[in-house]
């Protein structure tokens, strides 16, 4: 029953999908890259993070708005405290989900 | 070194090649430590993306197909609603293109720690880079103590575990609760445990911050998810001006005092 239409979708959006994953990869790890292209990828997990997650935080709703009070944002704050001291994935994934549940619970 | 087959992946890591079978056993063992906390956070997620692909019409066969084919969970979030809209293939394809392009970053700054691998092995290892796994891998590859190993059990277990979950969802979405209690929060918990692991130095701060804020503004304006691209570049970029800016002085200034000195 799965339709021609369906499988080129999907193999198109594999394709696109990969593409972008494999081509740096292969083809940037053969050169040695200038010292300002390593410094400057060094900082990229830093702003990606950064940027993956403020509008998460603060952004909601269609079309989007600025929502500063957000449980997203709420439970950041004991989640961030929580990630500096401890430095530990387990702990703040743990505390995060406790401080969200709580608050969409019980005070959303 | 030789280039790599797909069935000598299992047995090497990036830098030894020739290790024990316990070694290989506590490599992947490393790795499921590591992936667990992906695999939380993409439970509810697949579960949603299942239930919202049966009701735009599609099979588990297919939803679970689509996770194998693509594994890139909001392109696929996008792709169903579309379907849902009636949307044609061209624009769902270039739809996904552009809010996977985020992983040409993540894949440039991979690429810093294969030096020896061969292609083969690159190859494979591209198909599980998600935001994910590369927030997760990333880090213990800089540290230097993190392996090819590892890092692919990360990539297998979350890709198992993902699809896994959309099917579940197509089959019987509405049994389970998407919105258990703070399951929603799992991956934006893990996304900010992983960012202050990047923080070394206020440049990554300001970094940070530069990009959230950019991405924050960017998204109002722009729908999808490009926002998250050009935030990073951008940031990126100031953040490498403003560290050339302060270590070139400095060194200029360490310079001069040595030169006093002699």
């Amino acid at each position: 029953m799965m339709s021609g239409k369906f499988i080129l979708i999907i193999t198109g959006m594999g394709v696109v999908t990969y593409l972008p994953r494999w081509l740096p990869l292969v083809f940037l790890s053969r050169r040695s890259l200038p010292r300002w292209l390593v410094q400057w990828l060094d900082l990229i997990p830093a702003a990606i993070l950064g940027a993956l997650l403020m509008p998460e935080l603060i952004i909601t709703g269609q079309p989007r708005h600025v929502e500063w009070l957000k449980p997203e944002l709420l439970a950041a704050i004991p989640t961030f405290i929580v990630a500096a001291i401890t430095r530990s994935l387990g702990w703040t994934v743990v505390v995060g989900m406790i401080t969200f549940g709580v608050l969409q619970k019980w005070i959303y | 070194m030789k280039a790599f087959t797909f069935w000598d992946i299992p047995c090497n890591m990036v830098h030894t090649v020739n290790i024990s079978r316990n070694e290989h056993s506590n490599a992947i063992r490393q790795g499921l430590g590591a992936a667990w906390p992906i695999c939380l956070g993409y439970i509810p997620i697949g579960l949603a993306l299942g239930l919202l692909a049966e009701k735009a019409g599609l099979s588990p066969v297919e939803t679970g197909l689509m996770s194998l084919f693509v594994f890139a969970g909001s392109a696929q979030f996008i792709a169903v609603s579309m379907l849902s809209t009636g949307a044609g293939p061209f624009a769902i394809i270039m739809t996904t293109f552009v809010v996977n392009l985020r992983h040409l970053l993540m894949s440039s700054s991979l690429s810093l720690f294969f030096r020896n691998t061969g292609r083969a092995v690159l190859s494979f290892y591209a198909y599980g880079i998600t935001d994910e796994s590369f927030a997760v891998n990333q880090p213990r590859f800089k540290e230097g103590n993190w392996g090819l190993t590892q890092a692919l059990t990360v990539h297998q277990v979350s890709n198992l575990v993902w699809i896994l979950s959309t099917v579940a969802g197509a089959y019987g979405g509405q049994f389970i609760p998407a919105h258990s209690f703070g399951m929603d929060y799992a991956l934006i918990a893990m996304f900010i445990c992983l960012l202050i692991f990047q923080i070394r130095g206020v440049v990554y701060i300001v970094t940070a911050l530069i990009a959230g804020i950019s991405a924050a503004v960017i998204s109002l304006y722009i729908p999808g998810n490009i926002h998250v691209v050009i935030a990073s570049v951008l940031a990126a970029t100031i953040g490498a001006q403003i560290r050339t800016r302060i270590e070139k002085p400095a060194k200029a200034k360490y310079l001069s005092r040595k030169a006093e000195k002699s």
